[in-house]
C-alpha cells in the first residue's frame, strides 16, 4: 500500500555488457517490473520497483555500455538518463573477474557526480580466474561504497540495498530537494559534503597540465555535479557536449585548450584522457588484487572457443545450434499452436450454438468471426514468441550468441551487416513477428532498422498455404519442389540485395566497426530465462495485442459489410449460365461468395483491378489479397469464399480445379511471388511499428515492399506472356 | 604493421589507430589505445580476429584490425 508519507528514490543500474548487471536488477527487483522502450529508439527499458519499510526503491535497469560516450545509442540513452533524469543513486555493477575494463566506466560515474555504490559482481567468478579483490580497500581508493555479491545465486542483495540507503542516508536526503541537497558546495552546514568529498577522492587525478585546463573549463561553467565531466568531454571534443548551449566564452576557451594540446601532445586529447583513466586504473588494480594461482576458468573458455569459433567447424556447429533453435521454436511451438487454435475454434462453435441454426445475427458473425478469431490470431503466436525468446536467452545468456556473431561476420559483412543479423533473418522462415522482435539482439539501430525493413522478404510459414494450394494446381509435380525452392530462394536473395541497397542509401555511412566482447561462457539461472521469456510474452500481448485485434476486427467487418440488398444480382461472368438475386441463393457458399463480392474488400478488390491487372490478377485475386493482409494464410481462406467451393484449405482439390479453369500457371506463380514479397501482414507491421519505435518505418516497410511486390510481379507476367511461358 | 600480420598466439603492443574519434573513443574505452599490449587469440587468415588485451576477449573485424598498427 502506498501512502503520501512514502518516500521514492531513483536507483539507476550501471555497467559494462556482461556485468551481469540484469541479473542484479532482476534479484533486487523480482517480477515487479517492466519492459518498454526509450522513446524513438529500440534500447530497451527496464523499471522494477522495491519496497523497504516506507521507502519505495525505483529502480531502472541502463542499457549496458563500456563508457559515457556517444558511440552508440546504449551509452547516449545511459548518459542522458544519468544528466537528465539525475537518478538518487547509481548502482555501479562491475564484473570482478574482468576489473581493470569494468572500473573504465566507473571512473566516468564518479565525474558524472551522482551518488554511486559499487557491486563487484561475480566475486567467485574472479576467485576462479585465480585472483581475489580486497575491495574494502577498493572502497577507500573509490571513495564510494563497494559491495561484494554473486548475482547468479543471488548472494549479496542485502548489503547492495544497504549501501544504496547507507548513501541515501548520508545524504539526509528528501525528494524534491535533491538538486538544492547534492548542490550545497562543501561548507559549514554543507550536509552533502561528506559523501560529495568521499566521491571526489576516487576521481581520477589527470596530471597538473590536464588539471589546469580543467580547472579553466570548469569555471566557466555553471555549477552542477557533473560539471567536472562535462568540462572533460568538451576537452575530448565530445559533439553531443558540444553542440549543447554553453556559456560565453566557454566554447572559445575549449578550442584555444585543445589546440594547444593537439600542439604539445602526440595524442590527440581523448586517447591521452583514456590512457591517463587506464593508467590511474592499472594503479588501482595492483594495488586491491592479490593472484594466487594461474587462470583456470578462462583456460576452459579458450578451450571451447578453439571448437565453437574454429573457422571450419565454427559454421556447422552454428548451424546445427540454429536448427536445434528452430526445431525448438517449431516444432515443440506448432502443436501448442494448433492447441491454441482449436480452442479457440471450439470456443467459436461453442457461442455460434447459442444463436439458433443458420441464423444470420450480425452480432454472432461479430463475436465468432471478428472478435474470438481475431484474438484467436493474436494468441496463437504465443507459445512461438515464448519458445524462441527462451532459446535466446540460453544463447546469450551462456555467451555463444557472440561467438555466432563472429562465426557468421564473414558472410553478414559482405552485404554490410553485422554477423548477429543471420539470427533473425533465419527465424524469419518460420515466423516475421518473433523475427523483428529478436532484432532486439543487434547492437546498433541501423542494424536493426535494415534488418526489419528486408525481414519480411524470409518466406514465413503463413505463406506456405498458399504455395502449397497454387503449385500443385499450376505445376506438374516433378517442377513442385523447385518452384517451391525458388519462391524462397527469391525472397533471400531480394533480402539480401535490399540489405545493401539500404546500407548504400538510407543508411550510408562507414562500416560499424566490428568490435564486440567475447564474455566468458557462463550458465545462466533459470530465474533470469523465465523473467525474460515471460516480459517478452508479456510485451507481445499488450503491444501488439491491442493492435492486430483492432486490424482484425476492422478487416473482417470489410469482408462481411455492407450485406448486399436481396434483390442484387452479381455481375455475370464469362461461362455463367444463370444470373440470380442473392435472396433467392440457397446454396451457402454462394450466398457468402455474393456476400464477399458486395463487401468493402470486395468492392476494393475491383476498384484494385486496373493497378492489379497488369500482373494478371482479376478482383477475385485482388479481394483474396485484401483478407490477406490480416494474415497471410487468409489469402487460402478467401479464395475458396470468392469460387464459392465453401470452406477450403490448402488441401483442396475443388477450389484447385477452378484456379486451374480460370488461371495459367503464369498468373499461379504471379500470386505466389506478389504474396512472398508484398504488404506484410497485420502483426507485421504492428510489430515492426513497436520495434522501430515509430509508425513511419512500418509504414515505409509495407509501401516499399508492395511498390516491389508490384514491379517484380508486373515484371514476370510481362516476360513471361511476351514469352508465351506457361500461360495455357 | 598492420594487427592482421600477428599470428595467433603471438603479443603485439599497440601503437596507432587509424581512424576517427569515434572508433578511436570505442577501442579506448574497450582498453584498445597506444600502449596496450595485445595477444592475438584467433588469426585465422580470414573472417574475424580474436585479441586478449586487458583480461577479456575481444573480437575485431579484419577490416578493423587492418587499421590497427602495432609493434
Amino acid at each position: 500500500m502506498t501512502s503520501i508519507l512514502d518516500r521514492t528514490l531513483t536507483v539507476a543500474v550501471a555497467g559494462n555488457p556482461n556485468a551481469g548487471k540484469t541479473t542484479i536488477f532482476n534479484n533486487l527487483t523480482g517480477a515487479r517490473q517492466h519492459v518498454g522502450n526509450y522513446p524513438g529508439v529500440t534500447v530497451e527499458w527496464k523499471e522494477g520497483t522495491l519496497r523497504r519499510g516506507d521507502l519505495r526503491l525505483n529502480i531502472v535497469d541502463l542499457p549496458g555500455t563500456y563508457s559515457l560516450s556517444t558511440f552508440s545509442e546504449e551509452e547516449l540513452v545511459a548518459r542522458d538518463y544519468l544528466l537528465n533524469h539525475a537518478p538518487d543513486v547509481v548502482i555501479n555493477v562491475v564484473d570482478a573477474s574482468n576489473l581493470e575494463r569494468n572500473l573504465y566506466l566507473t571512473t566516468e560515474l564518479l565525474e558524472i557526480g551522482r551518488p554511486l555504490v559499487v557491486v563487484l559482481n561475480m566475486s567467485d567468478a574472479a576467485r576462479d580466474r585465480g585472483y581475489i579483490i580486497d575491495h574494502h580497500r577498493l572502497s577507500q581508493l573509490l571513495g564510494v561504497p563497494v559491495v561484494p555479491a554473486v548475482g547468479n545465486r543471488n548472494q549479496g542483495m542485502e548489503a547492495v540495498i544497504g549501501a544504496v540507503l547507507e548513501v541515501v542516508n548520508s545524504r539526509v536526503h528528501l525528494p524534491g530537494t535533491a538538486d538544492q541537497c547534492r548542490d550545497a558546495g562543501p561548507g559549514p552546514g554543507g550536509l552533502a559534503a561528506p559523501s560529495r568529498a568521499a566521491g571526489s577522492a576516487g576521481r581520477v587525478n589527470y596530471g597538473p597540465d590536464v588539471e589546469a585546463a580543467v580547472a579553466r573549463i570548469e569555471a566557466l561553467l555553471p555549477e552542477t555535479p557533473h560539471r567536472r565531466w562535462q568540462a572533460l568531454k568538451l576537452l575530448e571534443g565530445d559533439s553531443r557536449v558540444l553542440s549543447d548551449s554553453l556559456p560565453v566564452g566557454a566554447r572559445e576557451t575549449v578550442a584555444t585548450l585543445a589546440t594547444a594540446f593537439a600542439a604539445s601532445s602526440t595524442d590527440d586529447p581523448d586517447v591521452l584522457l583514456a590512457r591517463l583513466r587506464y593508467e590511474h586504473i592499472g594503479r588501482l588494480c595492483d594495488e586491491v588484487t592479490r593472484q594466487v594461482r594461474g587462470n583456470g576458468a578462462a583456460a576452459l573458455s579458450d578451450r571451447i572457443d578453439r571448437v565453437a569459433m574454429h573457422p571450419v567447424w565454427g559454421v556447422p556447429i552454428f548451424l546445427a545450434m540454429m536448427y536445434l533453435v528452430f526445431m525448438l521454436t517449431f516444432m515443440l511451438g506448432n502443436p501448442l499452436m494448433d492447441l491454441i487454435d482449436r480452442g479457440f475454434g471450439a470456443l467459436g462453435t461453442f457461442f455460434t450454438g447459442l444463436w439458433p441454426a443458420g441464423s444470420p445475427s450480425h452480432l454472432k458473425s461479430l463475436l465468432v468471426d471478428g472478435i474470438i478469431g481475431g484474438v484467436g490470431g493474436v494468441v496463437v503466436f504465443l507459445p512461438n514468441i515464448v519458445l524462441l525468446f527462451m532459446a535466446i536467452a540460453v544463447l546469450e545468456g551462456t555467451g555463444y550468441m557472440a561467438r555466432a556473431a563472429f562465426v557468421m561476420d564473414r558472410f553478414m559483412s559482405k552485404v554490410g551487416l553485422h554477423g548477429k543479423t543471420f539470427i533473425p533473418l533465419l527465424i524469419g522462415f518460420g515466423c516475421t513477428v518473433p523475427a523483428i522482435m529478436a532484432t532486439r539482439t543487434l547492437e546498433t539501430r541501423r542494424d536493426r532498422l535494415i534488418t526489419m525493413m528486408v525481414l519480411p522478404l524470409m518466406s514465413c510459414g503463413a505463406r506456405l498455404p498458399i504455395y502449397a494450394l497454387l503449385i500443385p494446381a499450376f505445376f506438374a509435380p516433378r517442377w513442385q519442389g523447385p518452384v517451391l525452392w525458388m519462391i524462397y530462394v527469391t525472397g533471400i536473395l531480394l533480402a539480401l540485395a535490399g540489405a545493401r541497397l539500404l546500407r548504400a542509401t538510407l543508411f550510408r555511412g562507414e562500416n560499424t566497426p566490428f568490435v564486440m566482447e567475447l564474455p566468458p561462457y557462463r550458465l545462466p539461472t533459470a530465474q533470469s530465462l523465465l523473467i525474460q521469456m515471460w516480459t517478452r510474452a508479456w510485451l507481445y500481448l499488450k503491444k501488439a495485442g491491442t493492435v492486430i485485434l483492432g486490424a482484425a476486427v476492422i478487416l473482417w467487418c470489410l469482408t462481411f459489410y455492407p450485406k448486399p440488398p436481396a434483390t442484387w444480382v452479381p455481375p455475370a461472368e464469362p461461362g455463367q449460365a444463370t444470373l440470380v438475386a442473392y435472396g433467392q441463393m440457397t446454396d451457402p457458399a454462394q450466398r457468402r461468395a455474393t456476400e464477399l463480392s458486395y463487401s468493402v474488400a470486395g468492392h476494393v478488390g475491383r476498384a484494385l483491378e486496373p493497378v492489379i491487372s497488369p500482373m494478371g490478377f482479376d478482383w477475385r485475386i485482388g479481394t483474396a489479397l485484401v483478407g490477406a493482409i490480416a494474415a497471410k494464410e487468409v489469402f487460402v481462406a478467401q479464395m475458396g469464399i470468392v469460387f464459392a467451393v465453401g470452406q477450403a484449405d490448402e488441401t483442396s482439390d475443388q477450389l484447385r480445379a477452378q484456379l486451374r479453369a480460370r488461371y495459367s500457371p503464369l498468373v499461379g506463380l504471379c500470386i505466389m511471388m506478389f504474396a512472398l514479397i508484398a504488404t506484410p501482414c497485420i502483426a507485421t507491421f504492428a510489430i515492426t511499428r513497436q520495434e522501430a519505435g515509430s509508425a513511419r518505418w512500418a509504414l515505409a516497410q509495407t509501401l516499399s515492399l508492395t511498390a516491389l511486390a508490384w514491379i517484380i510481379t508486373f515484371a514476370v507476367f510481362q516476360v513471361g506472356t511476351l514469352l508465351k511461358l506457361g500461360v495455357s | 604493421m598492420p594487427l592482421t600480420h600477428v599470428n595467433e598466439g603471438n603479443l603485439a603492443i599497440l601503437k596507432s589507430i587509424d581512424g576517427g574519434r569515434q572508433l578511436r573513443g570505442r577501442l579506448a574505452a574497450l582498453g584498445l589505445l597506444p600502449g596496450a599490449q595485445l595477444h592475438v587469440v584467433q588469426n585465422s587468415g580470414q573472417g574475424p580476429f580474436v585479441v586478449a588485451v586487458r583480461g577479456s576477449r575481444i573480437v575485431l573485424g579484419r577490416g578493423m584490425a587492418a587499421r590497427i598498427s602495432v609493434e
